[in-house]
Formats: C-alpha cells, structure tokens, sequence
C-alpha cells in the first residue's frame, strides 16, 4: 500500500478545529490531505477567460489529439457524426470523449435608442443594480462614450434573423471552452468505490483505466456532469488535465492550443491573482456582467481547480449555479441508514415478541 | 490578455481594446434571451420570457423560469442499467428483512418460517449479487470493489455489506438445501466427506443466519444512500427521507414473501413486521413525494409517476388483505406478492423519478439558483455581500 490515499480527506481528524469533518469547505492542502508528502509541486489548474475565447475549437482538436479520444455526436454517442443543429457548437457537452468543450451562446439585447422604453418585462432584472439601459448619467462618461460607440454600430446593422432593423438590437456572441473542474471536494473521487480516481501530486483529479470496473457511480455523483462512461468500453472517461504531459513539465495539451490565452495554465494560485486582475481590468472597462465561476474557496465544491471567466450567469454556458458536493450530507444520509437498519431489526425482534397465535 | 499591468478602473485600457472587448457596454439580454425563446419552439411549454424570476412558490409549478444552455441537461444521467440496479435495490431489501426474520425464527421455535425466510434471504442476496456484477461496465473486475474501503463511498461501504452478507444467506441457504436427502446425496458424491460433517449442520446454519442477520438492517437501507449521495437531483434532496423509504419497502418486502411462502401458524410476525413496514413506508414517501417542491415534481410524472402510483395501490392493498385476510393462507400468500410488487415498484419508480430530473436542466438549476438567492438575502441582511455569492463574484 502506499501512502496516498484514493479516499477523500472527508474524514480525516480536523488538524485546525474549525471543522469536524472535511467534506466540504475550504482546504488549502488538497495534495496534503490525501497523504503526499510536504514537497509535493504545487496546485495547478486552468483559468479560462471566456472574454477573450473566439470559439476556435483549437483546444478540443488539441485535447482530442493528444489523449486519442473517439469521434462522438452532440450527444455523446461514440463513432456518430451528428449536427446538433443549434449553434456553431457540434460537440454539445462534455463526456467521455469529449473532455473540452466549447460552448456558443448567441445573445441579443434592445438598444434603447432612439427613444428609451419602459415598463418591459426583465428591465429591471439586473443582478449588478444597474439600470438596463447602460446609457445613463449615473455612469461614467467612459462608459457612455463606449456604448454611444457600440449603439452608433448598431444603427447600421441589419439583423436578417429577424428581421428587424438592427436599430433596436445588438448580437453578442458568448464562447467558453468547458472542463473538468478538478474540485477541491470531487464528487466522483469520494464515490469511487475502487480507488480508480484519485488526487493526483498537482491537486488534479485523475481515473486509473487499469483499476475502474465502470460501476458507474461517479457519473451522476458529478454536479457538473462532467464525467461519463464510454459505452462500449465499459469504463470512464475524463480530463487528466494532461497528466502525463503534467509529469514531463508540459503544459496540457488545450492550454497550448490556446491562440488567445483565453486557456490559462499554471499554479492555482497565481491563476486566481491574475483572474482576480482580469476581472478588475473588465469591470473598470464596463464589463459590468464579467464574474469568476469557481473562484471562490468556499463554494459548495471548495473551489475548483479549473476556473472560469463568465460574462453570464453560469446556467447560461450550461454551469450550475451553485454547486455542492453530494459528500457534503452524506453523515446524514448514514445517520438515517443506521437509523432505517436500526427499525428494521427492532420492527422484526418485537413482532417476534409476544403471544404466539396458533 | 493576461495580468493586465494596469488594472485601473477607466482609461488605462490598451488602445482599441475597450470597445472591442466582449461585453463592453453589453449587459445580458433581459428579457431577450435567445436561449429561452429557442427552448420554447424545442421543447412543449417551456418557460418563457428571460431568467431571473426563477421562482417556485409550490410544487408543481409546471414552467419555471430560468435559463439554460439549449435547454440541455446539467448533470449526468445515470448509466445503471434499468431494470436491473431498482430490481437490485428491492432484492437487497427482501433479503436484508428475510435474514432476520429468518435469524429470529430459528431461535423461536418456528423452523418452517426459519427455512423460507433463509431460502428467501440466500435466493436474494445472490441474485443481488448477479444483478450487482452485471451492471459493471467491467463485470470481471468487480473484485476491485474490494480493493479499497472508503466510508465516502456507499458503494464501497455497500460492497463490504453485500460480500459477508450474501456469503452468510448463502452459506445458510445452502446448509438448509444439505439438509435435504436427494441434495445431500448429489452433493456427498463430489464432495464425499459432507455427511460427516451433518452433526454440525444445525450449528453451521443458525450461526450462518445470526451472521447474515447482522448485515441483514444495513443490507436494506444502503441503497437508498447509494443513490441519495449523488448529484442527481430529486434523489439528492429527498436524502433524509429515502433510506426511510427503503427501511419500510424493504420490511414490506420481506415480510410479505416470507408470509406467503409460510403457513399462517408460523407467519405471524412476518405478517407485523410487512404492515408495519408498509407504514413506515408511506409515511417517509409523503415527504419525497411532497415535500421538496420543485424537485418533488418528477415522483408525479411521466413512467416515475405511474410506477410510484400502482406501488402504491399494490402496497395499500396488499396491506389490507394481509391485514384483514391474512390468518388464512390464501390471504398471507396474496397480500405478500401485492407487497413485494408494491416494493419493487417503488424502488423502480424511485429510480426513474431520479433519471427524469437529471434529464431536464430546470431540475438544477431553479432549485440551486433560489439557493444562491436566498444565501445572498440572509448575507445581505448581515451586511457581508462578499460572503454571499459563492460561487461567482
């Protein structure tokens, strides 16, 4: 046996005392805790940028190439081609094959020009407390000078898809190139019944192909529906984040693809800096929408190793909004088995008691 | 694009890039999602208009409105095998009550009810086995099961129930088949020293059902954590509440088939031990059914719905005859298959209302984005907006 453990730090006695057990939470020591030595590298992950991906798909080609991943549909289903006949994105979510996977969201929003409407529903509906309408005399002249800018394009346009006059309606387009996570509480890690996932020295998250049996259970254990099984494997499959390029000083195989570092690679903790820089370079630009999906240490997941830059809500790229490790209520959920187990051995031994009908 | 070295609020941009930098000036399109409307023309009834009023004030509220990616699925369905892994879950549970009703009646003087409930109890727990194997994607690695144990993981946990459990029931169903004369003389040609070993026959096979008795409680409930510690999410929320479910099914279960099988002048407590099953049962399943909202709602509809209502009409019936009719033997014998049907249907109505909310994305993300909402409220009203928002900021 080694040293390192495949089960989850859940259960290990709390050395701060902040927490009895450490299913959930913030845990500065991912490797730490699941048996490595003191000297082991640091953290690594990705921080993906969404502002600045152009939906190159170079990053699934690149993933795709180097990990020998089959050809699947939109749905995941191996050896199909398919169109999913709803955007530019034909890989449809991540899978067993598929272990990047960029998202195209087409949004379009009404230019309040020339005259300002009101009362429409979901004006109002702004998380940020601004007012829909980004020309106002609250905001900076910066600000306005910019969507003066982009309004004045607007005018000029002519959207075919609907027909109207470009007029009173802009298109963006949203692009964000999706991956496993690498949680710090993996949801599929805990579940794993045979020790195929386990932590790897950079804090990733990694399946054993010679030890998994494909029981299966860390496909719904995934709040992110990330993993899956390959069907006619009998296995899982998932994003290594390029263990084996990892462990010769390579950079994954997506993050060098990456023509606009829209894929950032790196130490977790340097990632975090410079995505907490980025976000304030966005919101100083206006950005008001730009959020960090992942970022933040004492989510439900205790963070993630893969980060995002979203200029949406998350459920918008096909995140969830809120994610939380199912481990997190497991002491209940074996509270009430013991309890359950408990009633049905006391149920039997008391209808054994008692006079005996003939 | 990376680490900006100015990060100031306005006016330090690199030239060019402010108005062309995605999102400048564009705040999300209220009320204009191009996601909504396409989900509507995909999918009958979707929810209208933009995101952000994702409420529910009830269960069954049929459109709830929120956003999606294309009206995708979030989380993962499942890949058990159907029938086969709710079948198990029902297996399980027989033969987790069988095996003590059986341990029980081979020290109360009630050796017909001792013998079919170990028969039921042994039966059972190797067909558990069997369907536990089978539903591998890798079925010759399943000794990998044992290769680690993990209390995270309630398969794990589970393996190490199932192993020495179906090892007792069969080792107890099978003294119980030594036992009988033609069995015996098949077996005592291969293995010639066995009825040597006859003396300690009756030894072997009480210890063997006292051994099977104690993984029989934990053999039934185990499952019912197998699928709540999961992402899915009507499975999820009901996690306090299912290993109750099963608990009662599990009791109807193997009470019933061990009182059909048995004459009414043993079945007695297995007949109690059914109908206070079948209470327990539906009392825990009002909470799963009713309970949890929005995420309630896939115990109502579709295959998940019909199954859980005729498990419930076989379970209520059952009850009644065996309650009303059970002292007669035909009344034992039809009550306990309307149970054990009862139970199977539930565990497979269970499990189907599980996959149904995996497969549609509201069933994620309305409940998750009130969660967030109602984190951000009680923060707000403590004055720390940064503690609320999680997971984005």
């Amino acid at each position: 046996m080694t040293t390192v453990s495949s089960a989850s730090p859940g259960l290990s006695k709390d050395v701060g005392g902040v927490q009895g057990n450490r299913l959930y939470g913030p845990l500065p020591d991912v490797q730490g805790e699941a048996g490595y030595e003191e000297d082991h590298p640091a953290r690594v992950g990705f921080f993906t940028d969404t502002s600045v991906c152009i939906g190159c798909k170079a990053c699934e080609v690149a993933c795709k190439e180097w990990n020998t991943l089959p050809m699947d549909d939109s749905h995941g289903v191996q050896n199909q081609m398919g169109l999913s006949g709803m955007s530019y994105d034909n890989t449809g979510q991540l899978g067993a094959n598929s272990w990047r996977h960029v998202a195209f969201v087409e949004q379009s929003r009404s230019v309040d020009l020339p005259m300002p409407t009101f009362g429409r529903p979901g004006d109002d509906r702004t998380d940020t407390g601004l007012a829909a309408n980004p020309v106002s005399p609250d905001a900076d002249s910066v600000l306005n000078a910019q969507t003066n800018v982009l309004n004045a394009e607007a005018l000029s346009q002519f959207d075919p898809q609907t027909g109207q006059s470009g007029a009173d309606k802009q298109i963006r387009w949203l692009m964000s190139s999706d991956v496993c996570k690498h949680c710090t509480h993996a949801g599929c890690l805990d579940v794993c019944p045979t020790g195929a996932l386990f932590r790897t020295e950079f804090g990733t998250v990694v399946v054993q192909g010679d030890i998994c049996n494909g029981c299966g259970y860390c496909v719904p254990a995934c709040p992110y529906g990330v993993i899956d099984k390959r069907e006619d494997d009998g296995r899982v499959f998932k994003c290594t984040m390029c263990y084996d390029r990892l462990t010769d000083g390579l950079q994954p195989a997506c993050a060098t693809a990456c023509p606009t570092q829209s894929i950032q690679f790196g130490d977790l903790d340097e990632l975090q800096a410079r995505a907490d820089a980025r976000l304030a370079t966005l919101k100083g630009q206006g950005v008001e929408t730009a959020r960090l999906y992942g970022r933040d240490e004492a989510d439900g997941v205790g963070g993630v190793g893969a980060f995002f830059l979203l200029l949406d809500e998350p459920e918008v790229y096909g995140f969830p909004p809120d994610p939380i490790v199912t481990t997190r209520d497991l002491p209940a959920m074996w509270k009430a088995a013991a309890t359950g187990a408990a009633m049905i051995v006391g149920v039997v031994a008391s209808a054994f008691v008692g006079r005996r009908r003939k | 694009m990376s680490a900006p070295g100015s990060n100031g609020p306005t006016g330090n941009e690199p030239a060019g890039e402010a108005p062309l930098t995605p999102g400048a000036g564009w705040h999300r399109a209220a009320g204009e999602d191009l996601t909504n409307p396409r989900r509507r023309k995909r999918r009958k009834g979707g929810g209208g208009g933009g995101w952000g009023s994702g409420r529910r004030e009830a269960a069954m509220v049929p459109d709830a409105e929120f956003s999606s990616y294309y009206g995708r699925q979030i989380v993962k369905t499942p890949t058990w095998k159907n029938p086969e892994v709710p079948v198990y879950f029902f297996l399980g549970g027989a033969a987790g009550t069988s095996s003590v009703i059986g341990a029980l009646a081979e020290f109360t003087g009630r050796p017909t009810l001792a013998r079919n409930a170990e028969y039921v109890a042994g039966a059972a727990a190797l067909g558990s086995v069997v369907l536990l194997i089978d539903d591998l994607g890798r079925p010759e690695r399943f000794l990998h099961m044992l290769r680690v144990f993990k209390v995270t993981s309630p398969l794990s946990v589970g393996s190490y129930i199932l192993s020495p459990f179906s090892a007792f029931t069969s080792a107890a169903a099978g003294v119980r088949l030594l036992e009988l004369k033609p069995v015996m003389g098949v077996a005592a040609k291969v293995l010639p020293f066995l009825p040597k070993l006859a003396g300690a026959f009756p030894f072997l096979r009480k210890a063997s059902a006292v051994g099977a008795a104690a993984f029989g409680g934990p053999m039934a409930t185990y499952t019912a954590v197998l699928i709540a510690n999961t992402a899915t999410p009507s499975w999820h929320e009901a996690h306090a509440e299912l290993p109750y479910v099963f608990a009662g099914s599990a009791m109807a279960a193997g009470g019933g088939l061990t009182a059909a099988l048995t004459p009414v002048a043993e079945n007695g407590p297995a007949r109690k031990v059914a109908l206070t099953g079948v209470a327990l049962e539906l009392a825990a399943i009002q909470k799963v059914e009713h309970g949890h909202g929005l995420l309630s709602e896939p115990y109502h509809e579709g295959k998940a719905g019909t199954l859980l209502r005729a498990a419930k009409k076989a379970t209520v019936s059952g009850a009644a005859v065996t309650a009303l009719a059970g002292r007669w033997r035909a009344g034992s014998v039809v009550g306990g298959i309307l149970l054990a049907a009862g139970s199977v249907m539930t565990r497979m109505g269970i499990f189907e209302a599980g996959i149904a909310s995996t497969k549609d994305p509201k069933y994620v993300v309305v409940p998750q984005r009130e969660r967030l909402q109602k984190r951000q409220a009680a923060a707000e009203s403590t004055g720390d907006p940064h503690e609320a928002n999680s997971v984005t900021r």
